[in-house]
């Protein structure tokens, strides 16, 4: 058994088809796990991304009659849910534990069966979303996904406003797939603190782990929240509760609270992965160390606390007092700072190097340009009687999707290219990853830079027309052309996948001549991903095999 | 193209009764940069000054990284020597710190002075109070101090700056969250049910100023337009004169007026002095006196008003307004006789 488990997945298509499902399906493995968290991420990749392509052919001419108000405002509420949940999580959990357990020399996760558990519900509960196109209105017709947008804001979510199910297989899908995400959290919490090889004290892990610890315990304390939530939804649809029914005393504003005291930390939870592969990926393709890797350590952890502290800054129009208003813009300025460390760093780690333009370094690259324009939106938006302004307009929209897509996907991108390698045995093919990159990079240029225009010209998000005569329709047109770009991108990325899968070269163990543990492994890991522990006596365990004459644990 | 798209734009402006003035920034009478109300016009101060500051850091950060990373691409051979291997440097890390908390410090003291005078500031005796409460997709505006109750269509007197006459806005709604947002006169503020808002403008230009609801609320969010006319004070008063009068009051019942009072209309529509008294829907009694049907979806033509009677899904899908099932013959005389109520 164990010898046939080994040869993964090149040469195990030998097996019959039912075989190698039941293997996939009742799979413990924490990569192929993670493998299934991530394919199913670029399932729902589509998915969403269909749902903006609708929204922006709709939106490309005033008074455009391509769909209804109804359908429009079930793709904008879809296209958010789908990509934070079911698309930006699963990426991250995928990645991590892929990389977690080979990077800091363990032969699995710490629980493999509640990984298995985790991944299963945050399945479950997309199907379950999903399954609302159909199901949705329940008995009174033909079915409807939900259309309350996608932090669901009561109390639009009262029975009185949204009769029907399609509320209800929201707040379900979100509930069964925040209890994965809650599992998988507690899983990559204590991989890290309790199963890393010998050696490998804190302040020796890679980044992308120290990132990850900070991701878990961010998810642990914000998902929680969110979960209580949706409960409390759940009563006051079914059991006669008042929690947000506002015609009985309850509070619209305490739902606003509690979704964004799990929203903004939300952000982090995405965005700190990015920065973690952005940390191994830059130095690597620099030939570098990491730049001041204890302030970068203290930087993600000092994120991570300040992100609990700024909620409500998504609700500096809701009418809090000044007082609570300047408190925020306080916390939320506060936040720049360690940001801003980071961005100085990872410009100190090329400074000086020796950088080749790989696809992945190019989505790296992208990345530092576009995630020094979100975080100087970000500023803007901190300021509250700016954003008095500018929330809930196209701008805020753009400022977002420069986090979401412009970061976050651009270094998912830069992670997929980057470890398809170990992942599949086999090299992507570069020509198509660059056509991929200057197709994606132009596109999101075009959607996104040219989106902050008309928020700044009073318009709102979420409208599923507008009238002509606003000076909206030349950015809205220039809009919706940089989403076919994007499209054709993730096409061709999709289809580089699937080719490289099975024609690529063949990688071997170490392609990049990389410096962490996983590289030290074959490609792809055997199920026990090393033949025996290996003990590390740095941050970087492959320098100090390739360079014996310089070793890092020197300067460390 | 560029000329027919602005003389395009130029008829809409003047459909919509702006002037060419209004409209030059961007070319947009919604756009947040031609304040002309005191809230606005301090966000746009706060607002140049926080671009100029982030608009520095992007220049130099920008630039390094430009620099850098053409600067370092890898020359020549494949497999020459690995570069210098630097792991940090305390003073360094220590700049790129204490910078940004100095900057910190002092965009967030800047936006701390914009939040007190906007949202403390007093509210003088005489200023004018209305009342604005947000339904599923429409304003009901109520002066209570004046005794007036109109919808869709705000009426303000103009502020002059020697002499301030603010108007104060309570924000209320009846039942999701919706949010007033006229780009020129100030910053947005959320109607939520069960949380009474509060915000003030104080315009210095007459004219008319459009905006929308900006916190989604349901089906129709995007046709929930708003309308705010800016009026000299002797327009004001009279406006408030006039639409202080009971309806229009006629000796003989028109066969519009009956089907209006006999079919469901009077249980959501009210026109003062007569049986129709319903609250969930828009006050009818000086609807001529508007230049918009449901909350500035379409001109309140008589065309439209037989269209939006016959089915108001025609005009705004997913409008909270039922079709009655009239004939054509009857809606048109619904709104003939809707037509008389000025």
């Amino acid at each position: 058994m164990p010898a046939e488990s080994i040869a993964l997945p090149l040469t195990d298509t030998a097996r019959p088809f039912t075989s190698r499902l039941h293997q996939w399906v009742t799979t413990v493995d924490h990569k192929r796990l993670g493998l299934l968290y991530i394919g199913f991420a670029l399932l729902f990749l589509v998915l969403g991304g269909v749902e903006a392509t609708i929204m922006r052919i709709q939106l490309i001419r005033p008074l455009n009659n391509f769909v209804s108000p109804q359908v429009f405002n079930r793709m904008f509420t879809m296209h958010g849910t789908t990509m934070i949940f079911f698309v930006a999580m699963p990426l991250v959990f995928g990645f991590a534990n892929y990389l977690v357990p080979l990077m800091i020399g363990a032969r699995d996760m710490a629980f493999p069966r509640l990984n298995a558990f985790s991944f299963w519900m945050t399945a479950f509960g997309g199907l379950l979303l999903y399954f609302s196109f159909v199901g949705g209105d329940g008995l009174y017709g033909g079915g409807g996904a939900p259309d309350v947008g996608w932090f669901a804001y009561a109390p639009l979510t009262a029975q009185t406003f949204s009769p029907g199910h399609s509320t209800d297989f929201w707040t379900l899908s979100l509930l069964v797939s925040g209890i994965g995400s809650i599992g998988t959290a507690i899983n990559i919490i204590t991989t890290i603190f309790c199963m890393r090889c010998k050696g490998m004290v804190l302040g020796k892990m890679p980044l992308l782990a120290w990132l990850n610890l900070t991701m878990a315990g961010l998810v642990v304390l914000a998902v929680s929240p969110l979960t209580a939530a949706q409960l409390m939804l759940l009563v006051d649809r079914y059991m006669g509760g008042h929690f947000f029914d506002t015609q009985a005393g309850g509070s619209a504003v305490m739902w606003m609270h509690f979704f964004w005291v799990f929203g903004h930390p939300e952000v982090y939870v995405l965005v700190i992965p990015a920065f973690a592969f952005a940390s191994e990926i830059i130095p690597v393709f620099s030939r570098k160390a990491i730049f001041g890797y204890p302030i970068m350590v203290a930087a993600t952890v000092c994120i991570g606390f300040i992100s609990m502290s700024v909620w409500a800054h998504h609700m500096f129009t809701v009418g809090m007092s000044s007082n609570a208003n300047t408190f925020f813009v306080l916390s939320t300025m506060a936040i720049a700072v360690p940001t801003g460390i980071k961005i100085f760093n990872w410009l100190a780690t090329i400074w000086g190097g020796q950088i080749t333009f790989k696809t992945p370094m190019l989505f790296c690259i992208g990345f530092l340009f576009q995630f020094l324009i979100a975080g100087l939106t970000g500023i803007m938006l901190g300021a509250a009687p700016f954003d008095w302004q500018l929330t809930a307009s196209y701008f805020v929209v753009a400022h977002f999707h420069y986090v979401i897509v412009g970061a976050i996907l651009f270094t998912a991108f830069a992670a997929f290219y980057y470890w398809f390698p170990k992942m599949s045995g086999r090299m992507y093919n570069e020509t198509l990853g660059k056509w991929h990159f200057w197709l994606f990079i132009i596109g999101f240029h075009l959607t996104f830079d040219f989106m902050h225009v008309p928020g700044l010209l009073g318009m709102p998000r979420r409208i599923y027309t507008y009238e002509p005569g606003r000076g909206w329709d030349i950015w809205n047109v220039i809009v919706t052309i940089g989403t076919f770009f994007q499209a054709a991108a993730v096409l061709i990325f999709l289809g580089n996948l699937i080719w490289s899968y099975f024609r690529g070269k063949v990688a071997g163990s170490d392609p990049w001549d990389a410096w962490t543990l996983e590289w030290s492994t074959t490609s792809p890991p055997p199920e026990y991903n090393f033949a025996t522990i290996p003990e590390v006596k740095s941050r970087r365990p492959l320098w100090d095999l390739k360079h014996p004459e310089d070793p890092d644990w020197q300067y460390e | 193209m560029q000329h027919s798209t602005l003389r395009f734009v130029a008829t809409i402006c003047t459909l919509e009764g702006i002037t060419w003035a209004d409209t030059v920034p961007f070319l947009s009478p919604t756009t947040i940069f031609a304040p002309t109300s005191t809230p606005a016009q301090s966000i746009f101060d706060l607002s140049l000054f926080v671009m100029e500051v982030t608009g520095a850091i992007f220049a130099v950060v920008f630039s390094l990284l430009v620099y850098s990373v053409v600067k370092f691409r890898k020359k020549g051979a494949a497999d020459g020597p690995e570069p210098a291997q630097v792991y940090g440097s305390s003073q360094l890390e220590l700049a790129w710190t204490v910078i940004p908390v100095l900057i910190v410090v002092v965009l967030f003291l800047a936006s701390a002075r914009v939040i007190a005078s906007i949202q403390n500031a007093v509210r003088p005796a005489d200023a004018i109070e209305v009342t604005v409460v947000g339904h599923q997709f429409w304003w009901e505006y109520r002066y209570p101090k004046l005794g007036v109750v109109t919808a869709n269509e705000l009426h303000i007197p103009v502020s002059d700056p020697a002499h301030p006459t603010p108007t104060f806005l309570t924000l209320l709604s009846a039942d999701t969250d919706h949010s007033f947002w006229v780009p020129r006169l100030a910053g947005k503020t959320d109607l939520i049910p069960n949380h009474p808002n509060s915000m003030w403008v104080d315009p210095h230009e007459t004219g008319l100023y459009l905006g929308q609801c900006a916190q989604y609320c349901g089906t129709q969010h995007a046709l929930m337009l708003l309308r705010v006319y800016v009026d000299s004070r002797e327009d004001f008063d009279r406006w408030i004169q006039q639409q202080s009068k009971p309806a229009h009051a006629s000796t003989t019942v028109s066969e519009g007026q009956k089907i209006f009072e006999q079919t469901a209309c009077i249980n959501c529509h009210a026109v003062a002095g007569t049986v129709a008294n319903g609250r969930f829907g828009p006050d009818l009694t000086h609807l001529m006196s508007r230049q918009t049907i449901a909350s500035g979806a379409s001109k309140n033509t008589i065309g439209n008003l037989i269209a939006w009677i016959y089915n108001p899904d025609v005009l705004k899908p997913g409008s909270k307004m039922p079709a009655m099932g009239l004939s054509v013959q009857q809606s048109a005389e619904v709104a003939a006789y809707l037509a008389t109520l000025r």
